[in-house]
């Protein structure tokens, strides 16, 4: 099939200048107030942007899109294969490269199929109408008699003309109007199918399926040293021996950024190790006391912002519980350490990259070079899957710097492990306070505070350069502010906003503005941590209440689909009403975790049965289910294969995972200090999904991971009577909990209504 | 300085030093892309191969001992034409994300199913238990693996 790989023949095309030619910039007259376009049209809104009819019958598809293993490409060929009616095989992608695709931003927050799906979905639809309404000139028939079959347009009499032979005379360097309608659910073939992925193949054979697998003729091997801490400078290195090592090309230093470039890979880890133990370092803050951490963070300066709330009145009598959860930092820790290719050949500058945004990627490289963006070409190939901002762009940038103190020579610059781990950007360590009250079985108060450092620092920012290696040159550049970002994506505020119908609830967003760890976008950002927190609380109501978990969620939503998903997964798990209670011999439990992503996305319900190991604080996970409703399913096997990813990772996160670091810097720097779930611990993940064929398709990468969290805190909970707010849930924590017989319950109770005669605060329920 | 190494059935001399890891020879000498590089410390399994059978990581083997023995690659395992079983099963089961880790995933396996052709599926998260897979595809890798060592008994 002809994938998305980047082959070999296609390089020596980008190297021998080939640049086909497209209308990025709209080459048409487009209208004074242009009509609103559906999805990522709206701002690339030309039909040959996304889509070419080739003479040999084939279609090119462009996409802003990149691959990230999230199976993107297979699924948005399937968009465009149904739409035009040809199959899959005719179909060939080109995503993600500034010189040739649209612009789509990042590749991120599961919303590549509403975007970059529908720009396709109604593209494709309009160019088939195109292409028909030639073929009813070219035969002198009626459009509407014309059929389609495998990108042949079929006459009632038997006459026929193929796309191929149309795609001469088709006009798609216009704007796009909308106005063709795609095709019903109903008469799909191709998207709603378990089409296999067009990468796999290449993949398991061998074939360059990845940045890492490129290379260009005279290429060199390059590698980055990094200070011990963010942020030391360096006041000296032993530049002539390193020099003088075998194959030592260029020893690249500008201010305190420091690199080299060889001959062999190897040679270059050499001398990379020989930089490293002769360089002199000095400077740099402090990072905040592990011990103290959420204290310290808390304590910085933050900008807060109330961003829901409901005033209803307060019934007397309720009794308020309190409760504090936290969420460590933690790492993307992709499989592969961040890798880039860059060149620079008369002025003009080319990387390829497994950034999720190659656009903004340019536009930040630019600052940070002093160039133009049209002299910099960015272009996707496929990296380890990412989950996020990691060290993809920062690479990049690195990569460019080395390449550009060898002009004309191509550099591949791949991380060492170390360097991923200590300087990629980190998920947020996050503080949720929760309080809530329940009179009659139901919510009657509830709050919701979190505090969090910047989930989005990625490149892109209008006022600063976040590209790492910028912070350390001589004339250093500066990281863009902390921002906040509007409901419902939010960021550290993602999914903070309750989904329950309670009539009084506030939340309120904490944006600590400093960055003493580094830190930017991880899988859901803030989701994973708030709905973790707030389901879990939730059960902690539900236990206040003297109420099963699974029917004190259906008692509190307002929604059918939301309804669907909690029924689904009970039933699956075969729920017993109350079966959370029995606490049994305190080692097994199952719990739920609940949400509705970004709080308007895709629907998921999760249950996970645990085992406690009361000896050595292991907490096992034998088996979890997933109710999930995506809208129209484009590809089920994918979605399945997401949402099982989405749980295992969580599943990662919450056993296991957590950046170590001292005062002097940052201590994860292998798989030995930062741990991740292993094959023997995988639980068995049984997935039901919900078709809403005529609903819109929402992206499922990142549905599943906040209730997964909640559901195993939540069965861990059921096993042992103890509750564990603080991830990951180490055993050492298990540990601890399980001796001290407080630490479960509540912190504190008042009864309502508050005021300086009647507040009573109590230990425990 | 050459070194001679037997990979994937064909000998072929390489210009490099005889402590150069084999990864770094079979990506970068050789243009194989089978074998990855993930950590240099053994920890994650990507640069898995095979030397005369047995799952070897790549990544701190020195090229210059095996001068003599027998590499066998992912690309050597099986091609898209002739696909061995393990990589059939793999595609059968969609058994990748991002698909970085499993070539390693791969071969480790090619070494379980040579000493156990029958391995049940303890014994397969076992054989597997020092590869990582950060995507969370764990449970259709084990489905492959048991797949293809069901296909290859019957064989």
């Amino acid at each position: 099939m002809n994938g998305p790989r980047l082959t070999r023949r296609e390089f020596t095309a980008v190297l021998g200048g080939i640049v086909l030619s497209f209308s990025l910039a709209p080459k048409v007259v487009l209208a004074q107030n242009p009509a609103r376009l559906p999805g990522s049209l709206e701002t690339n809104r030309t039909l040959d942007a996304w889509l070419r009819v080739n003479a040999d019958g084939s279609v090119t598809v462009f996409t802003g899109k990149v691959e990230l293993g999230q199976g993107i490409l297979t699924a948005l060929a399937q968009i465009a294969a149904e739409e035009l009616d040809v199959p899959l095989v005719r179909i060939s992608m080109v995503s993600g490269d500034t010189g040739r695709t649209p612009n789509e931003g990042q590749t991120a927050g599961s919303q590549s199929i509403e975007q970059s799906g529908t720009a396709l979905r109604m593209a494709g639809a309009e160019v088939r109408a195109i292409l028909i309404n030639l073929a009813a000139k070219k035969l002198g028939v009626p459009a509407d008699l014309l059929k389609v079959n495998d990108g042949v347009i079929l006459a009632p009499d038997g006459r026929k003309v193929a796309y191929g032979e149309l795609a001469a005379q088709a006009d798609l360097k216009r704007e796009a109007t909308a106005k063709v309608s795609p095709k019903p659910a109903a008469q799909h073939k191709i998207v709603g199918k378990s089409v296999p992925r067009i990468d796999i193949p290449g993949k398991v054979t061998g074939a360059a399926a990845f940045v890492q697998d490129l290379r260009l003729p005279g290429m060199l091997h390059g590698r980055i040293v990094r200070p011990p801490r963010y942020g030391a400078r360096l006041e000296s290195f032993d530049e002539a021996t390193v020099k003088a090592m075998p194959g030592v090309i260029a020893v690249v230093r500008d201010g305190s950024f420091l690199g080299v470039v060889a001959r062999r890979e190897e040679q270059a880890i050499n001398a990379r190790l020989m930089l490293m133990e002769f360089a002199k370092w000095s400077g740099g803050p402090l990072l905040p006391d592990p011990s103290k951490l959420y204290e310290q963070l808390m304590s910085l300066r933050s900008e807060d912002r109330v961003i829901s709330e409901k005033d209803a009145p307060l019934p007397a009598g309720a009794d308020m519980i309190e409760a504090t959860y936290h969420r460590p930092y933690q790492a993307h820790a992709a499989i592969a350490p961040s890798c880039a290719l860059a060149e620079f050949k008369d002025g003009k500058l080319t990387v390829w990259t497994h950034s999720q945004g190659v656009y903004p990627l340019r536009a930040t490289m630019a600052k940070a070079l002093d160039m133009q963006p049209r002299d910099i070409r960015c272009i996707h190939a496929e990296g380890a899957g990412c989950y996020g901002h990691n060290g993809a762009d920062d690479v990049a940038f690195d990569a460019a710097m080395l390449a550009r103190a060898v002009s004309g020579r191509p550099v591949r610059l791949q991380w060492m492990r170390d360097d991923e781990f200590k300087w990629e950007p980190y998920g947020p360590a996050m503080t949720m306070k929760l309080k809530g009250a329940v009179a009659g079985g139901r919510v009657v108060d509830w709050s919701f505070d979190v505090w969090s450092q910047s989930h989005n620092m990625r490149p892109g920012d209008p006022d600063g350069i976040n590209l790492l290696g910028s912070w350390y040159l001589a004339a250093a550049k500066r990281p863009g502010p902390a921002r906040h970002a509007p409901q419902p994506n939010g960021g550290g505020d993602r999914n903070a906003i309750t989904l329950y119908d309670f009539p009084r609830q506030r939340t309120t967003h904490h944006l600590i503005m400093e960055n003493p760890v580094r830190t930017s976008a991880l899988r859901t950002l803030g989701a994973y941590a708030n709905v973790f927190s707030i389901e879990s609380f939730i059960d902690e109501l539900a236990a206040a209440a003297g109420i099963d978990p699974v029917a004190f969620r259906l008692a509190h939503i307002r929604d059918e689909r939301e309804r669907a998903v909690i029924e689904a997964v009970a039933k699956a798990a075969a729920w017993k009403p109350g079966e959370s209670y029995q606490k049994g011999n305190g080692r097994r439990g199952r719990g739920i975790g609940y949400a509705r992503y970004k709080t308007v996305a895709t629907y998921t319900a999760v249950i996970a049965e645990v085992e406690v190991n009361r000896t050595t604080g292991i907490v096992k996970v034998p088996r979890i289910w997933a109710a999930v409703d995506a809208g129209q399913i484009i590809n089920p096997d994918g979605l399945i294969n997401q949402i099982e990813g989405g749980v295992i990772q969580s599943m990662s996160w919450t056993l296991h995972e957590q950046v170590r670091f001292d005062r002097n810097g940052i201590l994860s720097e292998d798989w030995m200090n930062y741990p991740i779930l292993t094959m023997p611990e995988a639980p068995r993940v049984e997935t039901v999904l919900i078709n809403r064929p005529n609903e819109r398709a929402l992206g499922a990468g990142e549905a599943a991971q906040g209730p997964t969290a909640a559901a195993i805190a939540n069965a861990f909970a059921a096993a042992t009577g103890q509750r564990i707010r603080e991830l990951p849930l180490t055993p050492e924590r298990v540990k601890q909990a399980l001796a001290s017989p407080l630490i479960g319950k509540p912190l504190i109770k008042i009864r309502y209504p508050i005021d300086a005669a009647s507040d009573v605060v109590e230990k425990s329920l | 300085m050459a070194i001679s190494l037997r990979v994937n059935g064909v000998t072929r001399s390489v210009d490099a030093e005889p402590d150069t890891p084999l990864l770094y020879v079979l990506r970068n000498d050789l243009e194989l892309n089978g074998a990855k590089y993930g950590c240099a410390l053994t920890q994650c399994g990507a640069c898995t191969v095979l030397v005369n059978g047995a799952a070897r990581r790549s990544c701190v083997t020195p090229a210059g001992s095996i001068e003599g023995n027998e590499v066998t690659t992912l690309e050597g395992l099986g091609t898209l034409d002739k696909l061995h079983p393990l990589q059939k099963a793999f595609i059968d089961e969609q058994a990748a994300q991002c698909g970085y880790c499993i070539g390693g995933m791969i071969m480790t396996a090619a070494d379980l199913l040579k000493r156990n052709p029958q391995p049940r599926e303890a014994d397969v998260r076992a054989a597997l238990a020092d590869n990582l897979c950060r995507c969370g595809t764990h449970n259709r890798i084990i489905r492959a693996v048991l797949r293809a060592a069901q296909n290859m008994r019957g064989q």
